[in-house]
């Protein structure tokens, strides 16, 4: 069991802020994500969390039991590096084996448990040899084993597949994710890679320049971003922002004639947010544009990318608006071409141009996260 | 030659090198080079050469004119080193030579000059303490050394740049001009021509050298090794102990031998502080020079011995000294 609780926790370095103040509780099982840009606080938080690194306010919890100063040992949580920290002058076998030895195991016990966790990852065949010898992907492997040995009740990892080849990274993203949910360990994940973050977490704790931004699944995230940030950040390429006055129910969007209707559900709310006049940020994603000849927005075709199962054009508005439009693979659109297109109304999400904040809600309809209803389950068939 | 751009080289090139260092102009500089290297090193060895071939020369040998390059080793320098002895009359010279059987080597070597021994000379004590002053204050300087380079590495430690700057200038001033005030100390406190006064000294100013170069060596583990310890369960000083030394045992090794070096062969503080019962080997190489001629074998043969158990430090050590077989792990 391990539900961690974060209540106002926030790190300070002097006088500038790593952290800043947030609360977020991690159901037990659940597999957390810490998203966000290099330098925006996600190692420092998950340090704080481990206990290697102090907090300068608020208060962690464990199961209900505050932990905020309790040792790092104490915590019963495995932390993986984002560089592995495997011991160099000892050999797989004794670097796996070596969280067990603290616990004063008895030594038959520690060698079966090492062998267990070894089958589970499949790296039998690396126990004799040194970590300098090993890859990439090999060292990950190990420095997970070290992880899984000791049977934690969280997993904090920070960016564990940062230093491995493209190759290797997509095998070992579903080998943690098989692996967290075999063990239902809470698992807090951090990564600089929103792909990462969407393919394994239940929930994404987005964040920048110190700040949540942020807390949603990753639906939520990527279809109803709280605020520019998180639109721009999550997917590739983000989400096409334009800005425009609002005019009665209508945006004026950049370009000629590029005049749009914002579907009657979202008026109401709309009308009530800017005032009339005003810019408001229009936001949809590639796959919500429809090329229509018909269609009430339209540019030129400024560049486009064959992506393999589907095109991506980029049509510019104007001299500094250009949007992003996915479309057929197979129909081809000369550079310069004019084309025309309309948004699905469902997917069309606003923003106000002064705050930044998504206007309306922001979290997509859903269901709990799948692993925590596993771990669940697993707890009342227990 | 002329060609060389147009053919490259005539043999397929195998190592890394940049182009311009594969022309035959470059080649044959760096020949020259290289040859030029050969012989300085050759000079360098020279006195050394001299040194281990005077050590097993006779009296005789050794002043010859010209040098002679081939001569009868003996090792009369050993034993005048290690023995005291006196003259013998004649008439006892030729009794003794009648059970030259019974006698062990070291006599006969020391009748070969019509000497008989009379017992161990001051050497061999005075090697002794060299050994006991250079181990002890070894092991407690890099011990010591250790611990203080590990805070300065991990911890935050109020003017820690200041206090490292401090103890590296207890290395600044020349021995000249430390050993009249630590000479009247010593003589104050008891310490003068005392093992305890050496080691003291000694491990003091070694400390510096090994907290500066040591620091140098854990800065460059990654502090997450300890963490990852940390959070397994270990507490901080067993991190420290079943991580940071193994993990710095090239740093160690070479901080041992210059320590070791230091001690053994300092000159200056040990003729001033010490006379009898501590004086080390250094100061007592050279007051050989002084009695009853100078026995230039003998000489040859305590430099020689003084010399041995450096390289066998170094040597014992050499894995370590090679930089690079605890590194490579983390990738950064
Ligand atoms: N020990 C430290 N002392 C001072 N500043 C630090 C320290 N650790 C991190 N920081 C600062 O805190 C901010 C967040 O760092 P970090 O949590 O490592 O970011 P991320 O892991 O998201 O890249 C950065 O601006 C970094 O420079
Ligand atoms: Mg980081």
């Amino acid at each position: 069991m391990a539900t961690i609780e974060l209540r106002n926790i926030e790190k300070r370095f002097g006088e500038t802020y790593a952290v800043k103040p947030f609360s977020l509780t991690i159901q037990h099982g659940e597999f957390v994500a810490l998203l966000g840009p290099s330098g925006c606080g996600k190692t420092t938080t998950l340090r704080m969390i481990s206990g290697l690194e102090t907090v300068s306010g608020g208060t962690i919890h464990l199961d209900g039991a505050n932990i905020t100063w309790q040792k790092p040992g104490y915590r019963n949580m495995a932390f993986v590096f984002q560089f592995y920290a495997l011991y160099p002058h000892i050999s797989v076998r004794e670097n796996i084996a070596f969280p067990l030895k603290a616990e004063g195991m008895a030594k038959s016990d520690v060698y079966k448990r090492v062998d267990e966790v070894v089958s589970i990852l499949r790296i039998e065949n690396l126990l004799n040899m040194r970590p300098g010898k090993l890859s990439g992907g090999d060292k990950q492997r190990v420095a997970l084993a070290r992880a899984l040995v000791r049977k934690p009740a969280a997993f904090l990892m920070d960016e564990p597949l940062g230093a491995l080849d493209a190759e290797y990274r997509e095998s070992m993203r579903a080998e943690i994710k098989r692996l967290h949910l075999s063990t239902n360990a809470t698992t807090v994940y951090v990564t600089h890679d929103q792909v990462e973050a969407m393919a394994m977490a239940d929930r994404i704790v987005v964040m920048s320049a110190a700040e949540v931004q942020q807390v949603g699944t990753p639906a939520d995230v990527y279809h109803a971003p709280a605020n520019l940030f998180v639109a721009r950040f999550i997917g590739s390429p983000g989400m096409n922002l334009l800005a425009g006055p609002r005019r009665g129910e209508k945006v004026e969007l950049p370009g000629t004639g590029n005049i749009y209707t914002i579907p009657a559900p979202q008026r109401e709310v709309l009308q009530a947010a800017t005032p009339e006049g005003k810019n408001v940020i229009v936001g949809f994603r590639p796959e919500a544009a429809m090329l229509n000849e018909q269609g009430a927005l339209t540019g030129e075709v400024y560049a486009t990318d064959m992506l393999g199962a589907y095109k991506l054009l980029h049509v510019s508005f104007d001299s500094d608006t250009v949007v992003h439009i996915r479309c057929d693979r197979m129909v081809s659109h000369p550079i310069g071409a004019r084309v025309r297109f309309d948004l699905d109304p469902q997917q069309v999400r606003f923003f106000d141009a002064t705050t930044e904040k998504a206007i309306g809600p922001t979290q997509s309809a859903g269901t709990a996260p799948i692993s925590v209803q596993a771990a669940n389950a697993q707890e009342k068939a227990a | 030659m002329a060609n060389f751009y147009e053919t490259g080289p005539a043999k397929p090139v195998t190592e890394s090198v940049r182009v311009d260092k594969v022309t035959p102009g470059a080649r044959a500089r760096h020949n020259i080079r290289a040859a030029a290297v050969i012989l300085f090193a050759i000079i360098g060895l020279i006195p050394i050469f001299i040194m281990v071939v005077t050590a097993f020369k006779t009296r005789a040998d050794v002043v010859a004119v010209p040098p002679k390059v081939l001569f009868q080793p003996t090792l009369e320098g050993f034993v005048f080193l290690l023995t005291e002895r006196v003259v013998l009359p004649p008439a006892a010279l030729a009794e003794k030579k009648q059970s030259l059987e019974q006698l062990d080597w070291m006599e006969r070597v020391a009748m070969a000059s019509g000497q008989t021994i009379t017992g161990p000379s001051d050497y061999v004590r005075r090697l002794w303490n060299s050994v006991i002053i250079a181990g002890i204050s070894t092991l407690i300087s890099v011990f010591l050394g250790l611990l203080a380079a590990y805070a300065f590495s991990r911890f935050p430690i109020a003017g820690k740049d200041d206090l490292l700057f401090f103890i590296l200038s207890t290395r600044m001033l020349p021995a000249v001009v430390v050993t009249i005030p630590l000479f009247l100390m010593y003589r104050q406190f008891g310490l003068h021509d005392t093992h305890l006064g050496m080691i003291l000294l000694y491990t003091a100013f070694n400390l510096s050298l090994a907290v500066w170069l040591l620091k140098g060596f854990i800065d460059e583990i990654p502090k997450e090794y300890e963490e990852a310890a940390l959070v397994d369960g270990y507490s901080r000083m067993q991190a420290f102990r079943k991580i940071v030394i193994p993990q710095a045992a090239t740093g160690i090794a070479a901080t041992t031998v210059f320590s070791v070096i230091f001690a053994w062969n300092e000159y200056a503080f040990a003729l001033m502080l010490t006379s009898e019962e501590a004086r080390t080997a250094p100061p007592s190489i050279a007051t050989m020079l002084g009695r009853g001629g100078i026995e230039w074998s003998a000489i040859a043969a305590g430099s020689l011995g003084f010399l041995i158990p450096v390289v066998i430090v170094t040597f014992i050590l050499r894995k370590y000294l090679l930089r690079g077989v605890t590194f490579g792990a983390i990738r950064q």
